[in-house]
């Protein structure tokens, strides 16, 4: 980021602020963000079930889904989020994070309220545990995002911060206009959704980081209120449609952080997806509903690295431990940095057409955009 | 702002529980009924429901006059908020007018100035679509939902729930009178006492897994439901069965009735023993059945929440 994308990228978050003040100010109804859903199928006397993501939420009249963002009306289903943006910010691709996705450039971050889990550990919980009448916003339509991107010399757009899974419509829409201009999609997400959606999705967007919150049914069911089974499913699916993707774990003391949760992490990942997927093991902090937690130590975080790496993952990275040397990639062949990081900031690319400029080792990712 | 006990805290829920009645020992939940409620059409007569009100309110405080019963409930001066459930529209399976009339009249009679009167919900327009509005219940009855007051900035935890707290239950009520419907819920089993408390926080979508267990329980417990809650009068002039929690005129009936009690969890059992009868009766199956029985019935009951009774040996239901 030079100076003036820099100063660009500070102004941006008070234009927000302002516009979404204007947007309370005015949108008392949910009329101008209320779209029907994609994936619904109706049910006797005024039911619904969403088929959105793997909940398949049973909804009666006048009710919402677990995501607090979708409503039955009269037994059809509306997403009330569509264009309706709670958070708008200009982030480097490193900070989703991307690391093997134009790395260097701006993404256009935006958000709704809501979410389809409750993890107790969110770090955004004041919009994505909420509904969206809960939180001032601002309509900002498909075609203005995109060209908000381009005015702000980003050449991705990033649906992220929440959960993009609960403002599906408004990706597919927003990710149309975005390609019709030049501008990249990519999708920050928990991946708990459905294959369908999902499949559709991936006709849409560029690449997709998704949290993949721990190992076990157990940890998702205590601590996400989700499940994994669909999680993993969903990476497979990515796999299978030839999806950029790269996987976060936050790895939090106590409840997801031993030897044998990084091995089983990394033995699927490695069978499943393969070696080449970047794994990026983050810091977490006590947010939300797990203050009583520390953070995590950076021995248990070169641990999981350390389990990962030992497994052949050839992409194990750290997060949120700004100066380590784990935040740079390195070829896997002849082992020198190829792209160096100090905290969200890249220093230096060694790639020529996607190789590494020292041995020409083929390094996986999409690194111009 | 985390909700945790203090000494003043803990000196506020003594005087709660000595309102709401102790939950050790033995719990009481009245049922008033008048076959005759509606005898001159659809809506239900205001003077039946008013005497319906009195039997129950003197039943459940062994009182001579409903004066006397309601000023066990409340003290003049304080404000009190009546917590409707309005989701389901006017004259549906709402909670009626009618009965927050005669509620405001009674309260009023007993030193609670009608201006120190609100009626709440989760959303204004909700209350609106049940018929309440400003001026509806008198002139200076209010009406506000918290979409419009507002919730804390700070969450209030317990188990399984953490919430943001609605306004008019932290800032502006001094006492709650909780006023929810005998019916049906398609994933809970039933809704009733505890889970009309659901409309105090601001992500009630998030509690319904599991058939709403622990969570409705967990949230009764966060410390401003507990410690306000004072009395539970459950409109079941109306009643519904199946298919709820919205309004099917199918699977509703006249019960012609109200459930009163100061345990909300009694209460709770008893209204879904009503509802697992109605069921029987029309050769429904039962809740248990359909993998929707209210489990957490029991959890409130349990040793790490107290919220009551669940044990029919430890509740006397007094049929006036």
């Amino acid at each position: 980021m030079d100076r003036r994308e820099f100063l660009q990228s500070a102004a941006l978050p008070s234009l927000a602020v302002l516009a979404a003040g204007r947007a309370a100010a005015a949108a008392d109804s949910d009329a101008p963000f209320t779209v029907e859903a994609r994936h619904y199928e109706k049910l006797a006397n005024r039911k619904i079930r969403c088929k959105l993501c793997p909940r398949e939420c049973v909804i009666d009249d006048r009710e919402r889904g677990y995501c607090g963002v979708r409503e039955n009306r009269g037994g059809a289903y509306y997403t009330l989020v569509h264009s309706r943006i709670c958070a708008a910010h200009i982030d480097p691709m490193e900070k989703k994070p991307f690391f093997h996705f134009a790395p260097g450039t701006l993404a256009f971050s935006v958000a709704t309220a809501g979410c389809n889990v409750n993890c107790r550990m969110c770090q955004n919980w004041d919009i994505s545990q909420v509904r969206p009448e809960q939180v001032r916003a601002t309509r900002i339509s498909p075609r203005d995002l995109a060209q908000l991107a381009r005015q702000y010399r980003c050449p991705s757009i990033a649906y992220t911060y929440s959960e993009p899974v609960v403002f599906y419509e408004y990706v597919i829409d927003a990710a149309r206009a975005a390609r019709a201009v030049g501008v990249k999609n990519v999708v920050v997400t928990g991946g708990f959704i459905q294959e369908d959606p999902l499949r559709e999705l991936c006709g849409y967007v560029d690449a997709v980081k998704v949290d993949l919150k721990g190992i076990t049914e157990k940890f998702y069911k205590d601590v996400v209120n989700g499940e994994l089974k669909p999680v993993l499913n969903a990476l497979v699916t990515l796999r299978r449609q030839k999806m950029w993707t790269e996987i976060v774990y936050l790895v939090i003391p106590t409840l997801n952080d031993s030897d044998q949760e990084f091995r089983d992490l990394a033995r699927w990942v490695r069978s499943e997806l393969g070696t080449d997927v970047p794994l990026h093991f983050s810091r977490f902090h006590p947010e939300y509903l797990l203050k009583n937690l520390p953070v995590t130590p950076l021995a248990t975080l070169e641990r999981a690295k350390a389990a990962a790496d030992a497994e052949g993952l050839h992409y194990v990275y750290l997060g949120n431990v700004p100066g380590h040397p784990a935040e740079s990639t390195y070829c896997p062949k002849c082992r020198r940095v190829v792209v160096e990081r100090a905290g969200l900031t890249v220093q230096s690319i060694h790639l020529r057409k996607g190789k590494c400029q020292y041995c020409g080792q083929s390094i996986p990712g999409i690194w111009e955009v | 702002m985390r909700f945790t006990l203090n000494r003043r805290d803990l000196l506020k829920a003594s005087l709660g529980a000595f309102w709401a009645g102790p939950v050790e020992g033995r719990s009481r939940v009245v049922i008033s009924r008048d076959s005759a409620l509606r005898a001159a059409g659809a809506t239900p007569d205001e003077k039946r429901v008013l005497n319906l009100l009195d039997r129950a309110l003197q039943a459940c405080f062994d009182s001579d006059t409903p004066v006397d019963a309601w000023k066990q409930v409340v003290r003049p001066g304080e404000t009190v908020g009546l917590k409707v459930n309005g989701l389901a529209g006017r004259g549906t399976a709402s909670t009626s007018v009618r009965l927050v009339e005669a509620v405001c009249e009674r309260l009023q009679q007993a030193g609670v100035p009608a201006k120190q009167i609100v009626v709440w919900d989760r959303l204004t327009s909700d209350l609106e679509s049940a018929g309440f509005h400003d001026g509806s219940l008198g002139a200076r009855v209010r009406c506000i939902g918290n979409d419009e007051a507002g919730y804390e900035d700070e969450l209030a935890v317990f188990g399984r729930a953490g919430s943001l707290m609605s306004r008019t239950l932290t800032r502006t009520c001094d006492a709650v009178i909780n006023l929810p419907v005998l019916k049906d819920h398609g994933i809970a089993g039933v809704t009733m006492a505890l889970k009309n408390l659901f409309g105090a926080i601001h992500n009630p979508n998030k509690y319904h897994g599991n058939v709403g267990d622990p969570y409705v329980a967990d949230v009764y417990m966060l410390p401003p439901i507990r410690q306000k809650v004072r009395l539970t009068i459950c409109d079941a002039m109306t009643a519904q069965y199946e298919g709820g929690p919205s309004y099917m005129p199918q699977w509703s009936w006249p019960f012609n009735g109200l459930l009163v009690s100061r345990d909300p969890v009694a209460l709770d059992y008893i209204g879904w023993q009503i509802i697992e009868k109605k069921r029987a009766e029309k050769g429904l199956p039962s809740l248990r059945a359909l993998q929707r029985e209210p489990t957490w019935i029991a959890t409130a009951a349990d040793a790490r929440h107290r919220l009551g009774a669940n044990d029919p040996k430890r509740i006397d239901r007094v049929e006036v």
